[in-house]
């Protein structure tokens, strides 16, 4: 019976990331508009997009190969399942075990991989430049993420997402230093990962400072939209790793009654809604940056991030 | 039996290197050399892969009335030995199964098919040797074999001088080994491992010994800074002997730092761990960086085998330091992570190689610069080059990952290590791992993408061919087996219990215990991964996706010129080079590692010449290290010279008074 519950609730899960996905970013849009006294796309706008776009025929360049087509289906695959890994309002995923946060992180860089591949793949240049400074901002968000991981995981115990959540929820663990900096560097990571101002701007196109919107430039139709959809996921993925680590209160935990998961479904809707908000907030107040002064911001993330893990090496007693 | 066995393989590979030295004449050689290196090989990796899989702790060994007098020659097979006659008969399968299509287009197969066996037979020597005038025997004969490959192509520019830098360090490495066994069999010569084994050495003995394994062993296996050689020489091999000696010649000095250190050596200190893990993540990241400048295929791989090797040793420095506290589940991981690490770098390395060689073939060129697009014209070869590139670069879920995945588990048990120093020390060696592994990622993309995708740069790119079937079967049994342990890494942990065992003391939690052959770092661990599930899962969603998007959806698709923001340029000199897709990462990092300089040279309005952007990158290493090493030598050569044009006088002289010195030297020692 248990297992058949937690199996109920991987697949809840699979589903309400994928639908919720879009609203999240809509709703960022929308308060975006709002701070800028404008009305703003509405809430639904992203569904309507990506229906859209999955209506229109596929326009793809004579000079792709099948990686460009590819792509695609596999960015989203594995976007997808990442997504499906993070407790969002239970914790106990059965399938938690196949991928610790370790493996969501390598998830992520295969996705974004294969993407980079598709933007060389036609041999344009707006597609190697979104290419290569996505793979250079990589290179300094992965090992920051991974150091923030390091840190939760050596406060936990594990590297397990849902044993991360239920130990940090626990009394044992209160504030801590380390906490907090591997906060900021996990927020500074999702902004740049998720192609947020100030490292770069989702809403942009046709700039030679873009790097998201330059890779995927040649994609049309389902293709697309596949590829949009992948990216409200992650913005998506990112709020909720945040919110289960280090805002955990109201997950359900595994057994408890259905009462419990409908709490914590609420309380996961409330804490998106915050994490929105700040996001747009956050982005309007601040100016997008050059691209060179990208290293310096993901370059304190990244110290920050070593600097947590480093406190609890030195601060274990044995 | 086993070793019997195995010395009569080596047998036939010597034999049928002396044939092919006669034979090479013929058009058939090149056919029968390598068939015949494929059987043997095949046998020494089956009759390996039983005795790792069943021989346990059980040891096996054998002396022939050969070499010195009074030692004989010690061979000797156990679970160690085993592991590495897997990985290095593995790859000299798959290398001859690839000569037997690539070496048809060999020019000068008379300087290539006598040296192939024995450099297969020397490897294979160097894993069973018992005692050190055998190994280091083995070690020099592998090592002068493969300086033989090398020189292959010598009237090619640049590959006389690699193959002088080559020689150089093997030499130098040989002549550290030589003295590591010096000290370790002691004033009694007890040069029989045997006996080396049961001899207990002080600490400064061993930590003498230490350092010059590390110097030894380290330069064969390109740890930084004694790396230089190898991004020469094995570029400048034909492509599967450059397999052969990225994927299996370094591992073999992996084998010969584990044999002394973990097995000869005695328990060891924490600091040797700490050493270790230093020099492990430094040569992580400069490999890594050194590769991301490079536009030439196979130099690009060869750096990456520095990195790889930088992770090997981070692993190995970890079990170290565990052992050296006495906690041997974690010491078992390191040790495991290492060695996973190992098997697996020697099959993507080697399909890596062998991928550039079928582009050298099927091109000329190994420049990705000049290249571009050869997805379409050679789709098997891109393939299996992708599932190489995405295995290096630890992406899941492929073997690179498994084996990356342990080591960071390793990491994350460190704390417990009381030493203060590796306290402040791993978790930054963490940092510059997770580093590496991104830029590796990065380093990839445009070998991948610059060489394969995009649209061809030159006509020998766009007329470019698929290579023989001979190759492709080489290449894709290496990718099945790239997936295979990376979805099913429970059957090769399993496989290095009885090694871990040996070694530290203890294995990872077997396979059995699981469900689902998840892999668990250390027993009471909470953290898991299982690689078939998440493959699985991956296939479930896209294949979900595509199944929905082409139920419900549109499919038309129009083909159509790329859109490009509208300004599509048809020369493909528009599309992103290879300088250019490193040029961001060249200014984040290159500007401190490398002191990268560029110079814009943008000639005035109305001058019709072509700009120029000129790029200096700086080999600091090579610049403060060997080049003032190379004028030292070549000063006191210069002085020594004087000696040489002597009278007899003088020359009776100078014989006279060193048999003085030494004789007083004699008289002050008794």
């Amino acid at each position: 019976m248990a297992v058949i519950l937690d199996l109920l609730v991987q697949l809840c899960q699979m589903l309400i990331v994928l639908a919720l996905a879009p609203l999240l970013t809509g709703f960022v849009r929308k308060v975006k508009a709002h701070l800028l006294r404008r009305q703003g796309p509405p809430l639904l706008q992203p569904y309507r997009d990506l229906l859209r776009l999955v209506r229109k025929e596929a326009v793809v360049a004579a000079s792709a190969s099948w990686v460009f087509r590819a792509a695609p289906y596999l960015v989203f695959g594995t976007t997808w399942v990442a997504a499906a890994l993070v407790p969002t309002f239970a914790t106990g995923l059965i399938f938690s075990y196949a991928a610790d946060m370790i493996a969501i992180v390598a998830l992520l860089g295969s996705a974004r991989f294969m993407l980079a591949l598709a933007g060389l793949d036609v041999g344009t240049s707006f597609g190697g430049i979104g290419s290569s400074r996505e793979m250079m901002i990589a290179s300094l968000a992965e090992p920051a993420m991974l150091m923030a991981v390091f840190t939760l995981s050596l406060l936990a115990g594990s590297t397990q997402l849902s044993f991360i959540a239920a130990s940090l929820q626990g009394p044992e663990t209160g504030l801590r230093i380390s906490l907090a900096l591997a906060l900021v560097a996990l927020v500074m990571v999702a902004i740049a990962e998720n192609a947020r101002i100030p490292i770069d701007n989702p809403a942009t196109h046709l700039e030679l400072t873009m790097v998201h919107e330059a890779m995927i430039l040649e994609y049309s139709g389902r293709h697309l939209a596949l590829i949009e959809a992948a990216s409200y996921l992650k913005l998506l993925l990112y709020l909720s790793i945040i919110a289960c680590v280090f805002f955990p209160w109201g997950v359900a935990v595994s057994g408890q009654g259905f009462g419990a998961y409908l709490a914590g479904a609420g309380m996961y809707a409330v804490k998106l809604a915050g994490g929105g908000l700040l996001l747009a907030v956050f982005e309007t107040a601040i100016a997008k940056m050059r691209v060179f002064r990208v290293p310096d911001f993901l370059g304190a993330a990244l110290m920050l991030g070593f600097l947590a893990a480093l406190l609890l090496f030195v601060s274990r007693v044995t | 039996v086993a070793v019997a066995a195995l010395l009569w393989c080596i047998a036939a590979l010597l034999a049928t290197g002396v044939c092919g030295v006669a034979a090479a004449r013929y058009k058939a050689a090149t056919a029968a050399v390598y068939a015949v290196a494929l059987l043997v090989s095949a046998v020494a990796l089956f009759i390996g892969a039983s005795f790792l899989l069943h021989g346990g702790a059980r040891s096996e060994a054998l002396t022939l009335p050969l070499g010195l007098p009074w030692l004989g020659a010690h061979f000797r097979i156990d679970s160690l030995a085993a592991l590495f006659l897997v990985v290095a008969n593995l790859g000299g399968l798959t290398a001859s199964l690839y000569g037997l299509g690539y070496g048809r287009h060999e020019e000068a197969p008379a300087r290539v098919l006598p040296f192939f066996p024995a450099f297969l037979a020397g490897m294979n020597l160097v894993v069973l040797a018992d005692d050190a005038f055998t190994f280091l025997f083995s070690w020099e004969f592998m090592s002068l074999s493969s300086w033989a490959l090398v020189m292959a192509h010598h009237r090619r520019p640049g590959n006389a001088a690699a193959g002088y830098v080559y020689l150089l360090m093997a030499s130098f490495g040989t002549l550290a080994l030589l003295l590591a066994f010096g000290l370790l069999a002691g004033s009694a010569g007890g040069y029989a491992f045997e006996s080396i084994r049961s001899a207990t050495a002080s600490d400064e003995v061993s930590a003498v010994v230490l350092a010059l394994v590390l110097v030894g062993a380290g330069s064969k296996a390109g740890l930084v800074p004694l790396h230089v050689w190898l991004p020469l020489a094995h570029p400048a091999a034909p492509s599967h002997v450059s397999a052969l000696m990225s994927g299996v010649m370094t591992k073999v000095a992996v084998y010969g730092f584990a044999r002394i250190v973990l097995d000869l050596l005695g328990p060891p200190l924490w600091w040797w761990g700490a050493l270790v893990i230093l020099l492990g993540g430094m040569t992580a990241v400069l490999g890594v960086l050194h590769a991301l400048m490079e536009h030439d295929l196979k130099r690009l791989l060869a750096y990456h085998t520095v990195e790889n090797i930088g992770i090997i040793f981070i692993g190995l420095g970890l079990a170290l330091a565990f052992e050296a506290n006495a906690m041997p589940a974690a010491a078992a991981l390191g040790l495991t992570a290492a060695l996973f690490h190992v098997f697996n770098h020697s099959v993507f390395k080697s399909l890596l190689f062998y991928g550039a060689g079928a582009v050298l073939t099927a091109t000329g060129e190994r420049d990705m610069e000049k290249l571009g697009g050869l997805i379409h014209r050679m789709p098997y070869t891109a393939f299996a080059f992708l599932v190489g590139s995405a295995a290096i670069s630890a992406l899941p879920p492929f073997n690179g990952f498994a084996s990356e995945w342990l080591t960071f588990q390793a990491i994350l048990l460190s704390p417990a290590l009381p030493q203060w120093l590796l306290k402040f020390l791993v978790p930054a060696v963490g940092a510059m791992l997770a580093l590496s592994a991104a830029l590796a990622a990065a380093c990839f993309v445009k070998a991948f993408g610059i060489t394969f995708l995009g649209r061809p740069r030159t006509e020998a790119a766009r007329t470019a061919g698929e290579v023989d079937a001979a190759s492709l079967v080489a290449m894709y049994t290496l990718v099945a087996l790239c997936l295979i342990a990376g979805i099913l890494p429970a059957y090769f942990i399993d496989a290095l219990a009885s090694v871990t065992h040996a070694l530290v003391g203890d294995s990872l939690p077997s396979r059995q215990g699981l469900e689902w052959l998840t892999i668990v770092p250390i027993e009471e661990s909470r953290s898991s991964y299982n690689g078939l599930l998440l493959l699985a899962f991956i296939a479930a969603s896209a294949g979900l996706a595509a199944e929905v998007i082409h139920r419900w959806a549109s499919n038309l698709t129009r083909k159509s010129d790329a859109w490009d923001c509208g300004f599509p340029d048809p020369s493909p000199a528009t599309q992103y080079t290879a300088g250019s897709f490193s040029q961001p990462i060249r200014r984040v990092f290159g500007t401190v590692v490398f002191r990268a300089r560029e110079d814009v040279d943008m000639p005035a309005p109305g001058d019709s010449r072509a700009a120029r952007l000129h790029v200096e990158l700086r080999d600091l290493l090579w610049e403060t290290l060997y080049l003032p090493a190379a004028a030292l030598v070549g000063f006191a050569a210069e002085k020594l010279n004087r000696v040489q044009f002597m009278t007899i006088r003088g020359y009776l002289t100078l014989v006279f008074a060193a048999l003085v010195v030494l004789l007083a030297i004699l008289a002050i020692w008794q």
